[in-house]
């Protein structure tokens, strides 16, 4: 049976990378005593799989992972085994069944949406954020940026890739709101964004400036993105 | 309770500063089972130290045992503090960032005290760099009452005396049992208000514990210790080593710290015995934990099912030196496989003799393929092994790789040492002679029969003499010699009919000198090591960062003569640094080791002879097996 859990990530636990999070799951699914499903062969290990991998430093209210189990209690019963043995930092907070028909969370994701605020101590530009984003996003029928990768040079449009745009102030300091293409194929950060509206402005971004926030995962379904955690039923 | 009622725990560093450095998991605290207290509600804070990166000191066992065991008591905090990076390093010097522990965060500075483990002589400027961040005086006549007590101990505490200027404390032996009375009278002491040193020398009375402060040296004018004295009335004498006469009831955790990134050991560590029969003359731990003594097998079970069940680690080790030697380790280890084997679980057991044994377990938890067989001969000749008396002979080295080659196993790992007493070209030639042997012995199965080549790895590290082992008073060698020795086995490998099967590692030389000048050094190089540390030696334990020139250079500054502690034969009569300390076995005997080992003539083990080594007074383990 399939299984999808979702998980919060917050305070220092920013900090533990991607395959350091996954290790930290299969030890967590063992402490709790999951009858999660094994792979065949000489080192079976277990069928497990993330959706999209979060950088080191973001938080997150939406992340997912995918298991498979021979037997599974009631959702509120395995949510609270899994939190008993969680370490400060993470909170699981949904674990739905899946229709054994139904694609890993990895191969379906699509987008993801983000905040990201200007961390304390340090200034945001003084601009008229409203005129600003106008000029650089909403107006334009194409935002073209260059995107460099290790290897090569790339111009995307961001009118393509960004689903979504909203800077909203709060105490005087701007919050950017950004959902963006996520994936293996198009993948785009949501701090290469800010990184271009900052040059727009004419600034440059510090990268320490800011803190990203993941606030949820979203998978195409139908031609329309469903947040992941939508997906699959509760187990009673 | 409910996760967002917790508050979150504010990191020490900056975001800023973890996400500049390498792996910001090595300080943010907080892993699986890790012990979160109110500090102001204990009398002590502890902050219990490696002095290494986080992930060699997260994967020792005897301070996961400490560990456990002081948190029991609701009076004690203790928490745990490792070296910093050198990343880290320079960032907490730039911006004087003060080192804290892992739990709360809080600086070291307000703890009361800082215990540290001293694993290896190599980590000694690292202690220096403990105290330097944490803001504490790096010599102990400095500290004033808002420092923390410095405590060390360990193996290499066996031999404190170089370290004497820094520690306010040692502690001799094994930690179960005298930390409750150190802590009863400090907590007195706390509340009388009285002075440091009285503080000092009421611990120096405690059972283990060596106050270095209250002992003075006197030299004769070669160098050599003419007298060695308390300087007090009531100061002891003679310090014993402490010892855990009843391990099967002795705290051990049963919920280990899991850490977040990997770590050397990630794995469970089950600790099956301490000690060992065997009596290698080389060995310092086969020395010092004597007796042997083994847990209750009922309780090793429950132990192995509690670990697992609480860490969720998909490994466990079985820990002890020559764990062959347990005598119930058979049925244990068929528990574990049946037990482990419905979790999917893997066992690995370091320091197995290769037998029929070993190989059908092994062939069952391991990928045959992928892993090798390991054996430790530690000399090439049988003449050396005598010697040494290490009890492995060719014949069954030979037996033992035969039946592994039969049994689909193609990987053989080699570990010799350099340099040993009486050795000669021909013992290192023999190390290369013993390889091809093995290598011919493996192309004796017929071809249809293996799959390709074997590959047989040899290793050298040069020897070390150790305290309160029967070689403490052998002569090291210049550092050309060491090197000497590695190139006449390497050009021997060459010789071999099977090289193209041999493989040969050896390491460099410079570190093997200095850490035999620590290894038997005395109190007047406490000046050497506090200058190298002041030069930038840091993490000498890592050949990137070694820098031999520096410290060379601190021991001529400071009026050291490296030979006088490396190359200069010690007489049986001379007054060691380390004859102060009671380690259980007496001088008497590790002098008729030595003498046997001059003369080629091996001793039995613990179960088949009593040596009269000393450690029979504290009457138990193997000492009084078969005598009720």
């Amino acid at each position: 049976m399939k299984i999808r859990i979702k998980f919060r990530k917050y305070g220092v636990m920013k900090f533990i990378g991607h395959l350091d999070t996954m290790r930290y799951f299969q030890k967590c699914i063992r402490r709790a005593g999951i009858d999660i499903a094994y792979s065949e062969g000489f080192s079976p290990h277990q069928i497990m799989s993330f959706a999209a991998p979060l950088g080191v430093g973001i938080t997150s209210d939406g992340e997912y992972l995918d298991i498979e189990v021979n037997s599974t209690k009631s959702s509120a019963e395995e949510l609270q085994s899994l939190n008993a043995v969680m370490a400060e930092g993470v909170e699981v907070v949904s674990y739905r069944s899946l229709k054994d028909t139904e694609k890993k969370a990895m191969s379906i994701v699509a987008a993801a949406d983000y905040e990201l605020r200007i961390r304390d101590g340090y200034e945001p530009p003084k601009v008229d954020y409203e005129a600003a984003f106008r000029e650089f996003f909403d107006g334009p029928k194409e935002v073209f940026i260059t995107k460099k990768t290790k290897k090569s040079e790339k111009t995307i449009d961001l009118k393509k890739l960004v689903y979504g745009f909203r800077i909203f102030m709060e105490q005087d300091r701007p919050v950017f709101y950004l959902k963006v293409c996520t994936g293996s194929t198009d993948n785009l950060k949501p701090e290469t964004v800010l990184e271009a509206f900052y040059a727009f402005l004419g600034e440059k971004l510090d990268p320490f400036c800011i803190q990203i926030h993941r606030i949820d995962v979203y998978g195409m379904q139908d031609g329309a993105l469903v947040s992941l955690g939508e997906m699959g039923e509760r187990i009673e | 309770m409910d996760l967002q009622d917790k508050k979150e725990r504010k990191p020490a560093l900056s975001d800023k500063i973890l996400m500049s450095v390498e792996k910001p998991a090595r300080y943010i605290g907080g892993e699986v089972n890790a012990v979160m207290k109110d500090p102001s509600q204990v009398e002590i804070r502890f902050a219990m130290c490696f002095p290494d990166v986080y992930e060699i000191g997260m994967s020792h066992l005897g301070i996961q045992i400490l560990y456990d065991m002081f948190n029991r008591r609701s009076d004690v905090y203790c928490e745990r503090v490792y070296s910093p990076w050198p990343d880290l390093h320079r960032i907490l010097k730039e911006e004087q960032i003060p080192l804290f522990a892992l739990e709360s965060q809080d600086p070291i500075q307000v703890f009361d005290f800082l215990g540290i483990t001293i694993q290896y002589e190599m980590c000694y400027t690292n202690i220096l760099q403990i105290l330097d961040l944490s803001g504490i005086p790096l010599l102990a006549k400095d500290r004033g009452m808002e420092h923390p007590f410095v405590i060390g101990g360990g193996p290499c505490a066996y031999n404190p005396e170089p370290l004497a200027d820094f520690f306010d404390l040692f502690y001799i032996g094994e930690g179960e049992t005298s930390y409750d009375e150190l802590f009863c009278l400090y907590k007195a002491w706390k509340k009388s208000g009285m002075d440091r040193k009285e503080f000092l020398r009421k611990a120096a009375r405690v059972p283990g514990i060596y106050v270095p402060s209250f002992y003075e040296a006197v030299y004769h004018e070669d160098g050599t210790i003419a007298d060695f004295h308390p300087t007090e009335d009531g100061i002891p004498a003679r310090i014993e080593k402490q010892v855990a006469m009843d391990l099967t009831d002795a705290p051990y955790p049963s919920k280990p710290l899991v850490p977040f990134i990997q770590v050397t050991q990630d794995r469970v560590v089950l600790e099956i015995q301490r000690g060992c029969i065997r009596g290698c003359r080389f060995c310092q731990a086969g020395m010092i934990y004597r007796p042997t003594r083994e847990k209750d097998v009922e309780v090793l079970k429950r132990q192995a099912y509690e670990l697992l069940k609480n860490t969720g680690y998909e490994e466990i080790s079985l820990n002890s030196l020559s764990s062959s030697d347990y005598s119930r380790l058979k049925e244990l280890v068929t528990y574990l496989i049946e037990e482990c084997g419905e979790r999917r679980v893997n066992i690995s057991l370091p320091s197995l003799r290769i037998d029929e044994f070993s190989l059908d377990v092994m062939s069952k938890v391991q990928d045959i393929k992928k892993s090798s067989l390991t054996f430790a001969p530690e000399a090439g000749s049988q003449r050396l092994r005598d010697v040494i008396n290490k009890g492995l002979t060719r014949e069954v080295i030979l037996e033992g790789a035969g039946k592994a080659f039969e049994g689909g196993w193609q990987k053989v790992k080699l570990y010799f040492m350099l340099g040993l007493p009486t050795e000669t070209v021909e013992d290192q030639e023999a190390i290369a002679e013993l390889a091809n042997e093995i290598a011919a012995r493996y192309y004796d199965i017929p071809k249809e029969r293996r799959s390709g080549r074997c590959q047989i790895t040899i290793s050298t590290s040069f020897f070390v003499p150790k305290p309160f082992t029967p070689f403490q008073w052998a002569k090291m060698y210049p550092k050309e010699h060491y090197l000497e020795c590695a190139k006449t086995v390497n050009e021997a490998v060459k010789n071999q009919l099977n090289k193209k099967s041999i493989r040969y590692n050896w390491h460099e030389a410079d570190v093997t000198v200095l850490e035999g000048i620590l290894a038997r050094g005395d109190r007047r190089l406490g000046k050497a090591i506090l200058r190298a540390y002041e030069k930038g030696c840091l993490f000498d334990a890592w050949s990137d960062f070694y820098d031999h020139s520096k410290w060379m250079e601190a021991f001529l500054e400071t009026g050291i003569h490296p030979d006088f502690y490396t190359v200069r034969e010690r007489s049986l009569e001379e007054i060691l640094p380390w004859d102060f300390i009671d380690a259980g076995v007496t001088k008497a005997f590790l002098k008729r080791e030595y003498h046997k080992a001059l003369e080629g003539k091996v001793t039995l083990n613990c179960r088949m002879q009593c040596n009269s080594c000393g450690a029979g007074k504290y009457q138990g383990g193997v000492c009084v097996e078969n005598q009720n």
